[in-house]
């Protein structure tokens, strides 16, 4: 307020309209629909938490070996504890543990290299996790090399067999889906029609389709004697359907570069495939990192369909869990145990392509 | 070298095969070469392949008898039916669950995606939870939950839960009233065909008449009056040719009326719940992309609240909502396949289950039922491109 003597120092708000009330009468309770909506939904959280806390915390049963552990009527995470070196490995013999332990270890440290940005050389890091790290890791799993003895593929199963099988997916089909994705887009007509028909093929087709037809048709393609072990059969239905997927989103990445990027490449005179590696696709593949982190996420989720054609993975070994003769009746904890799994997993990653998108936006502001 | 050029100089051609024109020719015909090479060997391969194991190609087992009862038929079907009638049955089952659950995959979706812009703090935590939760567990997880957890809680028939002595909910299903159309319904159809005919007509005069006079005419409560008026005058000077059939507890089960299968619940439930988490994240986009500039201009114009959301913020959402949207339906569409899980006989259960294992025509069988979504998608992604070019931006 001014006065004759200068201006007087602002009154404080009143009192109803900062601090937690400020914040209360803001936020819940600005109108009537608004304060109804909010005992509404009070009234929501209190009929799902109650019963959820009991169940999950105050009522059940934690230590023990046994299903004779769970008497006291909440849920049964004896059952989960007993069962869990299952749920990890599946059927992977015990001595080695350590092999997916290690594997995974170095996927995390290289995970975590590629992340901080003061690592000197991270491009190379990327082309080693892409190109060198898969091969490592085969090894690791598979054995057969290095002293290590074989563990067949019909043994590997639980959360390491799914998050292989994500893996797999998303690695070899990132080359394909930039082929056909540059070919989407290539001026010849040929080429464009073939990417075409393929990409759309692959998407037009549910999951479920393409791994009956790895499963049953597969066979029937191949020339006489070939055969094919049911992981790999599966892993090659997975990484056609998802290139295309794949495909889509780098021609998004694609499309994002401006035009003058590709003319400025042309004019410094060089060929296409250099003015692709070395400026269009550095650029538009960058991009395209959340793109294809939500890929991952889709192809995470999708890899409990494997469940249909029979393979271990994490679902399909808990369902193996609670239906062995004892732990029979634990069908509801092995379902939420799953459920936080997968939801811990897609979340973060969903969280860290957020994270990315917001940080990747601002270079490309104009 | 180009140093060593005189000014002036034309620069020379390049070489031939070093052209545009001759390589992409030379790639192409490469290209078309390997494709034709690799279909041809595969083709070859599983020709023989079918002859060592001694199964006949062809469509023939679409006229053979299945022999195998379905669980939920919305036509006709017997067990001494053909199998090309499975495959009839399986479309419809599909087609049935799809389009129920994108019916209610929108209503939540839209919901809780207003609810996660809400200005209630409580409103918009509990749609965000609600998303993050639903979107990040896998589908296929979501329906055996529903199945084989919660519907499996439900009481026995003889407990059934029940509601006015008409609906009915137990372990067997959900059983509904059945509508048992009579001889004169017909009436009240072709009073429903004209009516929407005559809204056409209506909505067209107010437009043209608005746009010549500038009155306003109240279009929606009349047009609301035209179609729920017609057909009911219609239906009763008909002599209300409709009745309903109750079900009835018979012996274990009920009889009569509309079942919804648990299998069909189960699906439906886990479908719509999961799609509608993407739809709300749809919405809450195409809301957000407006900018909050076209609501003041609108204010500004002196237009009310709601015309302001009908006219200015809803159709610029749309232009970003829908094409997300078709392709979430697509997406639940292809989902719905995941029915095999639970046993709801649908087109991937009924068709490339039990009937390629029935007849072992395994290239027939998956090729049939992948034309088929196929041409869903291509029919939905069509639909896409024509709406895009039509609500596309036209900027200066």
């Amino acid at each position: 307020m001014i006065t004759k003597n200068g201006s007087l120092p602002d009154q404080p708000p009143p009192t109803n309209s900062i601090g937690v009330i400020g914040w209360l009468r803001r936020n819940l309770f600005a109108s009537v629909l608004n304060t109804l909506l909010t005992f509404l939904a009070l009234y929501i959280i209190y009929l799902g938490i109650v019963p959820a806390v009991n169940w999950v915390f105050v009522n059940s049963d934690w230590v023990g070996d046994s299903r004779d552990a769970c008497s006291s009527g909440g849920a049964c995470w004896v059952f989960i504890a007993a069962r869990i070196n299952l749920f990890m490995y599946g059927f992977y013999p015990e001595e080695g543990y350590w092999r997916i332990n290690l594997a995974f270890a170095i996927l995390v440290l290289l995970l975590v290299l590629l992340n901080i940005r003061q690592v000197p050389r991270r491009g190379w890091i990327a082309a080693f996790t892409l190109i060198g790290y898969p091969i490592i890791a085969f090894y690791l799993f598979y054995g057969g090399a290095f002293g290590l003895t074989v563990v067949d593929t019909h043994n590997w199963g639980g959360l390491s067999l799914t998050l292989i099988l994500s893996g797999v997916g998303i690695v070899a089909s990132l080359p394909i889906g930039v082929v056909l994705a540059l070919g989407r887009n290539s001026q010849m007509p040929i080429v464009k029609a073939a990417s075409i028909v393929f990409i759309e093929f692959w998407r037009g087709v549910p999951l479920i389709t393409v791994l009956f037809m790895s499963s049953v048709m597969l066979p029937l393609f191949l020339p006489e004697g070939t055969s094919f072990d049911k992981l790999l059969r599966a892993m090659i239905g997975i990484v056609l359907f998802e290139s295309a997927y794949m495909a889509e989103v780098v021609r998004g990445g694609l499309a994002a570069i401006p035009r003058g990027q590709y003319e400025a490449a042309k004019a410094l005179g060089l060929n296409y495939w250099k003015s692709m590696t070395l400026i269009i696709l550095p650029q538009a593949l960058k991009l395209v990192i959340p793109g294809i982190v939500n890929t991952f996420i889709a192809l995470f989720k999708d890899t409990t369909l494997v469940l249909i054609i029979g393979l271990f993975d994490l679902l399909t070994t808990i369902e193996a869990g609670f239906k062995h003769v004892s732990w029979l009746g634990f069908a509801v904890e092995g379902y939420v145990f799953a459920a936080l799994i997968y939801w811990i997993f897609c979340f973060s990653m969903s969280r860290y392509s957020q994270n990315l998108e917001r940080k990747l936006h601002t270079g490309h502001a104009r | 070298m180009a140093a060593e050029k005189q000014p002036g100089e034309l620069p020379t051609k390049a070489a031939w095969w070093r052209r545009p024109v001759f390589r992409s020719v030379v790639f192409q015909v490469l290209l078309v070469l390997g494709l034709v090479y690799v279909g041809n060997s595969l083709l070859n391969n599983t020709l023989y392949n079918l002859e060592q194991r001694g199964i006949s190609t062809g469509f023939g087992f679409l006229g053979v008898e299945a022999g195998f009862g379905i669980l939920q038929t919305l036509i006709d079907y017997q067990e001494t039916d053909t199998f090309g009638r499975t495959f009839l049955v399986g479309l419809l089952n599909t087609l049935l669950v799809s389009f129920l659950g994108i019916f209610f995959a929108t209503l939540i979706g839209f919901v809780m995606g207003v609810a996660r812009l809400s200005r209630n703090w409580l409103i918009a935590k509990l749609a965000m939870v609600y998303i993050e939760t639903f979107r990040n567990i896998p589908l296929l997880l979501q329906i055996l939950f529903w199945y084989f957890i919660v519907l499996n809680k439900l009481p026995h028939p003889r407990q059934s839960l029940e509601m006015a002595e008409t609906l009915f909910l137990n372990k067997r299903g959900l059983y509904l009233p059945a509508p048992l159309f009579e001889s004169g319904f017909w009436m009240v159809w072709a009073a429903l065909a004209l009516a929407v005919a005559a809204v056409v007509f209506l909505a067209r005069w107010t437009h043209a008449r608005q746009a010549r006079t500038g009155e306003q005419f109240h279009t929606f409560y009349v047009s609301l009056a035209i179609l729920f008026g017609i057909p009911l005058l219609a239906y009763f000077a008909a002599g209300s040719p409709l009745s309903w059939e109750i079900p009835e507890l018979k012996g274990f089960n009920f009889k009569g009326g509309l079942v919804v299968i648990p299998e069909l619940a189960a699906l439906l439930l886990a479908l719509s719940i999961y799609t509608a988490t993407f739809i709300a994240e749809a919405v809450r986009s195409g809301i957000l992309a407006v900018s909050h500039g076209q609501t003041e201009a609108a204010f500004a114009l002196g237009l009310r609240h709601g015309p302001t959301l009908r006219l200015i913020i809803i159709p610029q959402a749309l232009r970003v909502i829908i094409p997300q949207l078709t392709s979430q339906y697509l997406n639940l569409t292809k989902n719905s396949s995941l029915a095999t899980a639970v046993g709801y006989p649908d087109l991937v259960s009924v068709f490339a289950g039990t009937t390629l294992n029935q007849t072992g025509q395994a290239i027939e069988v998956i090729a049939m039922t992948m034309a088929v979504y196929l041409t869903i998608s291509l029919s939905i992604s069509l639909f896409m491109n024509w709406y895009n070019r039509k609500k596309q931006l036209v900027e200066r």
